[in-house]
């Protein structure tokens, strides 16, 4: 990558996989296991959270030095308090049928510890570029488990991806239900999505002994 | 040489190959074999996990077989071709054509959660490279006996896998697992597959397919079948006598609706020792009073004819043993050796709460009619808090007793 040095790569690529804040981290889980019945609210959570955490991130590490570290929480509050509002604003203008569909967890997205988490242990001591790219990889990590645990849940819970009904036609008995299948109305409850992540934990540390810790 | 030290110079030939668990599975299944312990405990009893495990079964096979009976019978007194059978030796009952369509509809079930519990157990013990263990013998019986008759088989093996993987191999197999399994495949389809878990078309063999018929526009009469807690919850009569339940004839799950005969296995797993006394009978005893508190509530006109919950809380307090699963469950899932707390005065604790909840999620919440199973269940998480604390307790009270001689 002529773009980034190896460092800043790193600081995109890890997050993806060797530490991902869901399934190494296990930050962020409470709106992994809510919103992720269909892959459309999970691609539209991931990339709220990508905006806040990349932009949150920079902000933080443009102000790390004049914050006083007393009162360091309730500024970094008030920073995501203020991107969630625009973003909540964006896709209630925008797409109001799936701001609706996510309901209170954008707002949310506020209590996410995975931001907290971020600007804590990285904006705060680090450059404003590489702030962005840690924020920006973070989320990504994050947006890939809710993709992966949403495209699952919808597939096999409603039979749809996206809304379109790729397995055929419940009612109409076309496609795979006229053989006798039907959705598992399991996956569309919050516990499946928790046992599909963990699902997740399990198949990344049988790959990588290296993520088990006793 | 016999046959016997054949497999066993077999098994010594391949000693490192990757599917040896999968051979000496078979083998110690049919065969005593010729090794014994090298290390370890060195106490022997006859009583192995294999010995215990059958025994389990023992104690179910009545349930099974009369449960392949009720099943032709309730579909063809539904479609109203026998009388209705007057008491346990009822004659239309017993006969040759209820049990072909027990054995038509029971046998697939009993198969298919074998051949795909123990197909993963296998898997398993092959990735882990361990011997495969008995656990699932008992859990493959329970499950055709808790589902009901016309449950599609797919879904039934989807459930096998998610059970015996979720529910127990994660946790690191038989003696680990925090959930009953067999009760874990239950709430999986429970939740997972509703219309076929519940409902007046699904207990009775050929009422979902004659409402397909009726659907695609043939000139036939519906069947249906409901439950017992079904009609309850809806605050209809039943139509069956105290007896009809006792015995079990009636509508239900396939091997858990005669009273009588879990009443037979009960003595018997007490008898020999496998089921503890104390769950079953603090179990028992936990329904009771839940019942009779709901029954109070009615009389004291707490609750009265126009609420949704008067049907059940109505229910004279021991009829609940008789309906549902509860039977059933108290016998032979919550007295299930690992998921149960170990403690005698756990258990104590642990079976009365599982007695007292089922009746409280049977009549509160009629969407899950089958409480029972939830009990168990939370009871399962619950199992190792009540045992600390009773372990917690006795170490107190021999504390206090040293403190007492030594001052």
């Amino acid at each position: 990558m002529g773009l980034l040095s190896k460092k800043d790569a790193k600081l995109i690529t890890d997050p993806l996989a060797d530490n991902n804040p869901i399934t190494i981290q296990v930050l962020g889980i409470c709106s992994a296991l809510a919103i992720t019945a269909e892959l459309k609210a999970s691609i539209v959570m991931a990339v709220s959270v990508m905006a806040v955490l990349g932009i949150g991130n920079v902000v933080i590490s443009l102000m790390r030095n004049i914050i006083p570290s007393k009162i360091r929480i309730i500024v970094q509050l008030v920073v995501v308090a203020a991107l969630v509002i625009i973003v909540d604003q964006v896709l209630k203008a925008f797409a109001y049928e799936l701001s609706k569909t996510l309901s209170v967890f954008v707002g949310l997205i506020i209590t996410n510890c995975i931001i907290m988490g971020r600007f804590e242990a990285f904006a705060l001591a680090n450059k404003p570029w590489q702030s962005f790219l840690d924020g920006i990889g973070n989320a990504a990590g994050y947006g890939l488990i809710l993709i992966i645990v949403g495209f699952f849940r919808e597939l096999l819970g409603s039979g749809t991806l996206l809304g379109f009904k790729v397995l055929g036609d419940p009612i109409e008995k076309t496609g795979l239900y006229a053989i006798g299948y039907e959705n598992n109305g399991f996956m569309l409850l919050s516990p499946m999505a928790l046992i599909v992540v963990g699902i997740i934990i399990w198949i990344q540390r049988s790959r990588n002994k290296a993520l088990i810790e006793d | 040489m016999g046959l016997k030290s054949n497999l066993h110079n077999f098994k010594e030939k391949n000693k490192d190959k990757k599917w040896l668990p999968g051979f000496n599975a078979l083998f110690t299944f049919l065969y005593m074999p010729n090794e014994t312990t090298h290390n370890g405990t060195h106490i022997k009893a006859a009583d192995d996990l294999k010995r215990t495990m059958n025994t389990v079964i023992m104690a179910l096979v009545p349930c099974l077989i009369f449960g392949m009976f009720n099943a032709g019978y309730q579909h063809y007194l539904a479609q109203g071709l026998i009388e209705s059978a007057n008491g346990f030796l009822g004659a239309s009952f017993w006969t040759l054509d209820n049990l072909v369509v027990g054995l038509w509809k029971v046998l697939p079930l009993v198969i298919v959660s074998y051949g795909v519990g123990l197909a993963v157990e296998f898997v398993f013990a092959i990735i882990k490279g361990h011997e495969v263990e008995e656990g699932y013998l008992v859990t493959g019986m329970l499950v055709p006996l808790i589902v009901p008759i016309d449950i599609p088989l797919w879904m039934l093996s989807v459930a096998v896998i998610f059970g015996v993987i979720i529910g127990k191999e994660v946790f690191g197999g038989t003696g680990m697992n925090i959930l009953n399994p067999a009760l874990t495949i239950r709430a999986f389809l429970f939740f997972a597959y509703p219309t076929w878990m519940s409902g007046d078309k699904v207990w009775i063999h050929g009422a979902v397919e004659r409402d397909q018929m009726i659907a695609a526009g043939q000139n036939v009469d519906a069947i249906s079948g409901e439950t017992i807690l079904g009609t309850l919850a809806q605050g209809k009569e039943v139509a069956y006598s105290v007896w009809d339940m006792f015995y079990g004839i009636i509508p239900g799950s396939v091997g858990e609706t005669s009273t009588l005969l879990i009443l037979v296995g009960a003595l018997f797993l007490i008898f020999a020792k496998i089921g503890s006394w104390r769950i079953m009978l603090s179990s028992v005893v936990g329904a009771l009073v839940m019942g009779l508190i709901f029954n109070g509530l009615v009389s004291a006109e707490v609750i009265t004819e126009g609420s949704k919950f008067y049907g059940l809380m109505s229910t004279e307090f021991w009829h609940h043993l008789l309906i549902g699963g509860f039977a059933f469950g108290t016998v032979f899932m919550a007295t299930d050796p690992v998921t149960a707390s170990q403690t005698n005065k756990g258990k104590w604790v642990y079976g009365f709460l599982i007695g007292f909840l089922s009746i409280m999620i049977r009549v509160f919440n009629p969407a899950y009619p089958e409480g029972v199973m939830l009990a168990i269940l939370l009871m399962n998480v619950f199992a190792p808090t009540i045992d600390h604390y009773v372990v917690q307790g006795n170490v107190k009270k021999r504390m206090k007793r040293l403190k007492a001689k030594t001052a």
